[in-house]
């Protein structure tokens, strides 16, 4: 229902801005909502604000589960 | 030979403005101001023989085959974008519409609906693009038009053009003639016309480093008829993209088709701005990429071709033409999926959804 | 793409795949209810459903909230900017819906209309900010997820002190929309609808966090599995979902802790809750009325609030009749269901949302084209 996609922060600007990239793509988004947010994070983005942070352990976790079905996905660049 | 292009012929008290001079309706007119246009903006840029004669028409030799001829208006907003502008995507467009039908293109027309208060500036910089792609591509511009409308009934400019070009006999390339059995080839990466054009909306504003694909394709086709001169389509995917191209002639041809999505060149970034508008890469335009169907004996030869030209390096072979009456195109996902690549339902939106 | 391009992986796919074929009961049906629409759009787009054993059936939810507005907010919608002159900023999905009147704004945008697309709530904040002498309407929708980006919108409004934006609200909620469908004759008594478990929303769920849906997983004994965007995700929810059924449990279980905790995003939620009141009801389409389902915007910031700016008076309309969005969206049918899906009803010509939105089960099926007249594809050779 709500497109929304993993990008990383790569400088935070004035006025709860934040500039991120996926895939070499730049944007500015807001960061009001999420706390905290840090160059190198990885939020979720969606309708140009960020929703939440992107926790890199369970994200970890869950491709370990996965990894677990036998064949490992193509680890992450 | 008439005399030196580059000297503004006598008659004109006072050069044009192209720094900071507008767009007036006496530019339209037909008379001084008119004249004035012509002479000091698009024959300067465009100069040649035939706009040398001053005619309002072109003289031209009887080409050997048949003559093919093709039309296109350009109303792309922005005007200028990363890669190109509207000048040179109306000589590249129309140049590629003549030359997908295995035809040499060999003149060109170019008409100018202009809006009053268009800055002169802005025209010259078009038309100059316009004169370097169309030199680039050998590829004169012989004849044209210059109308103005009032301000506010145009979008700053609009480009009609026109190309005319010659098939030698034996070449037979058309929208009905893909075969089951048939390979299905690109030239190259999809959606990067579309994407550098979408940066640049308001709206939209994302930064990449995309840049329009926009370029004349007559000399790699011709290398591509060289190799595989059974070649039986060719197209160039613009507006709606590849999804569009390859179900117009599935329904031409009254074909299937079957690619792969994990043969589709796309770059990187195209998919991520893709992604985060909630598009589909297959359906966003290109100005520089050309889709051809072979039969499968010529396959090999005509990628191999495609390769060592600098416009075809990325090409790739990404599916068969398959019986089908229904005419659906369908793609096998990264997933090993199956799922129908449909046509473009009115325009391609951005999502939040 | 980091952290998209793992959770897409064909291998993996296959394996999972084939672990659920291997745990599914054979005679026995897994009917899964999808609610967001993201997730039907992923199921269709990766062709999931060729890699998943026939025991799972998949039902599509009203988790589309462009789906469920109902025709009568569009129509104000629509009168906002055609008879009130306001410049109408709407996020592009809504912008082909079908109204009354075979209008939609698009439609209303070609006859003259100020309607512009947005993507984000600051872009309609800005577009007000350049046009102080035109009123600005920011058309809301969504669920959740969207609407922390509107109540930011409102807040940044009232501390400039912008004097000419304004929101027409439509946002609703997604635990009111599970609870109506649970609860809806044919689940509940009659079973025609078979509800076995669900597949929860992703990115509302970042939101408002697991803990809302562990009333439905105890109250209707209903497994529920968060599951992340990403096909991978949605096959091993899947797999998650099929062994909660085979073990007899009706768990909340979060398969998409990268992004969800039971709590999920507080701050979010505080500033909603500054910004918005719950409505007493809301027309759904499909739904009808449902109770507390969707959020109006709170005294405090009435100056903002399109409705109490503007006369708008609403007016219920019925879908058209051959339409089954209704039904489709509360998981009764399927697009093939519909007499008029494919035919008079397609991408090009929509007659209800369902066939619009990009979420929408029509529009999904008809573009994926599931539908049964499509042939398999002899490989050729």
């Amino acid at each position: 229902m709500c497109l929304a996609i993993p990008v990383k922060v790569i400088e935070l600007l004035a006025a709860d801005q934040a500039l991120v990239d996926v895939g070499g793509v730049r944007k500015e988004v807001d960061v009001s909502l999420v706390d905290g947010v840090q160059t190198g994070d990885y939020v979720i983005l969606h309708v140009g604000f960020a929703i939440n942070r992107l926790d890199e352990t369970e994200a970890q976790k869950t491709l370990a589960m996965l990894r677990e079905m036998g064949v490992a996905p193509e680890a992450a660049a | 030979m008439s005399a030196d292009p580059k000297v503004v012929r006598r008659g004109y008290i006072r050069a044009l403005d192209l720094k900071r001079g507008k767009v007036e309706m006496s530019h339209g007119g037909g008379g001084r101001a008119m004249a004035q246009l012509i002479d000091e903006l698009f024959q300067l840029a465009f100069d040649n023989p035939w706009l040398r004669q001053a005619n309002d028409q072109a003289l031209l030799s009887r080409p050997e085959g048949r003559i093919v001829m093709a039309t296109d208006s350009h109303v792309v907003s922005p005007l200028f974008f990363p890669g190109g502008d509207i000048g040179s995507l109306s000589v590249h467009g129309t140049i590629n519409d003549v030359a997908t039908s295995g035809a040499r293109p060999l003149w060109l027309s170019a008409g100018f609906i202009l809006e009053e208060g268009f800055p002169l500036a802005d025209l010259k910089r078009i038309v100059d693009s316009m004169a370097a792609a169309a030199r680039a591509a050998g590829v004169p511009i012989v004849t044209g038009d210059t109308k103005v409308v009032e301000r506010g009934k145009g979008d700053g400019v609009f480009i009609n053009t026109t190309g005319v070009g010659v098939v030698p006999d034996g070449i037979e390339i058309s929208g009905h003639r893909a075969r089951p059995g048939d390979r299905i080839l690109v030239s190259g990466h999809l959606g990067d016309h579309g994407v550098a054009i979408m940066s640049l909306r308001e709206n939209l504003s994302f930064s990449t480093n995309i840049i329009s694909d926009s370029a004349a394709l007559h000399e790699l086709i011709a290398a591509m008829i060289r190799a595989a001169p059974d070649i039986h389509c060719l197209r160039d995917p613009t507006r709606g993209g590849l999804a569009s191209t390859l179900n117009e002639i599935a329904r031409q041809s009254g074909v299937g088709m079957a690619i792969r999505e994990a043969d589709i060149p796309v770059r990187e970034e195209v998919d991520a701005a893709c992604e985060l508008l909630g598009l589909d890469p297959l359906y966003v335009a290109n100005e520089g990429k050309v889709v051809a169907i072979c039969p499968a004996a010529s396959a090999d030869a005509l990628l191999a071709a495609m390769h060592i030209h600098p416009l075809g390096q990325d090409a790739a072979i990404i599916g068969e033409v398959v019986e089908d009456s229904h005419g659906f195109v369908q793609m096998e996902t990264s997933f090993g999926g199956r799922r129908n690549v449909d046509w473009l339902s009115g325009e391609q939106l951005p999502r939040i959804c | 793409m980091k952290y998209v391009d793992e959770f897409r992986d064909g291998k993996v796919a296959r394996n999972l795949a084939q672990s659920i074929a291997a745990e599914v009961q054979p005679e026995r049906r897994y009917h899964l209810m999808e609610f967001c629409g993201g997730h039907t759009h992923a199921i269709s787009r990766y062709g999931l459903r060729d890699l998943l054993p026939p025991e799972i059936r998949f039902i599509h939810g009203p988790g589309c909230p462009v789906c469920v507005l109902p025709i009568g907010r569009i129509d104000s919608a629509i009168e906002l900017a055609r008879d009130h002159g306001v410049i109408l900023c709407s996020y592009g999905d809504t912008l082909r819906v079908p109204a009354s009147e075979r209008m939609s704004l698009l439609r209303a945008k070609a006859e003259g209309a100020d309607i512009r697309m947005v993507y984000s709530s600051a872009d309609a904040l800005r577009i007000a900010r350049e046009h102080p002498e035109r009123e600005v309407v920011f058309f809301a929708i969504g669920f959740e997820t969207t609407t922390p980006p509107t109540a930011v919108a409102l807040r940044q409004a009232r501390a400039e002190g912008l004097k000419n934006f304004s929101v027409f609200a439509n946002h609703v909620l997604t635990p009111s929309a599970i609870q109506n469908i649970l609860e809806s004759p044919e689940v509940r008594e009659l079973g025609t609808v078979p509800l076995d478990g669900f597949i929860g929303p992703s990115h509302v769920s970042t939101i408002i966090g697991s803990r809302p849906y562990e009333f439905f997983a105890e109250e209707f004994q209903k497994p529920v599995v968060i599951a992340g965007f990403e096909p991978l995700d949605v096959l091993q929810s899947v797999l998650m979902l099929v062994r909660q059924l085979n073990e007899g449990r009706a768990e909340v279980e979060n398969q998409f802790s990268r992004a969800v905790t039971r709590e999920g995003n507080l701050k979010a939620q505080a500033m909603v809750a500054e910004v918005f009141e719950l409505r007493e009801r809301f027309e759904w389409r499909g739904l009808g009325e449902v109770p507390y389902s969707a959020l109006r915007i709170r005294e405090a910031f009435r100056d903002f609030d399109a409705e109490v700016r503007f006369d708008l008076p609403y007016r219920s309309v019925p879908d058209h009749k051959a339409c089954e969005c209704g039904t489709i969206l509360r998981g009764l049918k399927q697009p093939q269901d519909c007499k008029v899906f494919g035919t008079v009803c397609t991408p090009d010509n929509p007659l209800g949302s369902c066939m619009v939105s990009a979420e929408g089960a029509c529009a999904a099926y008809y573009t994926y084209g599931q539908f049964k007249g499509a042939q398999p594809v002899a490989e050729a050779s």
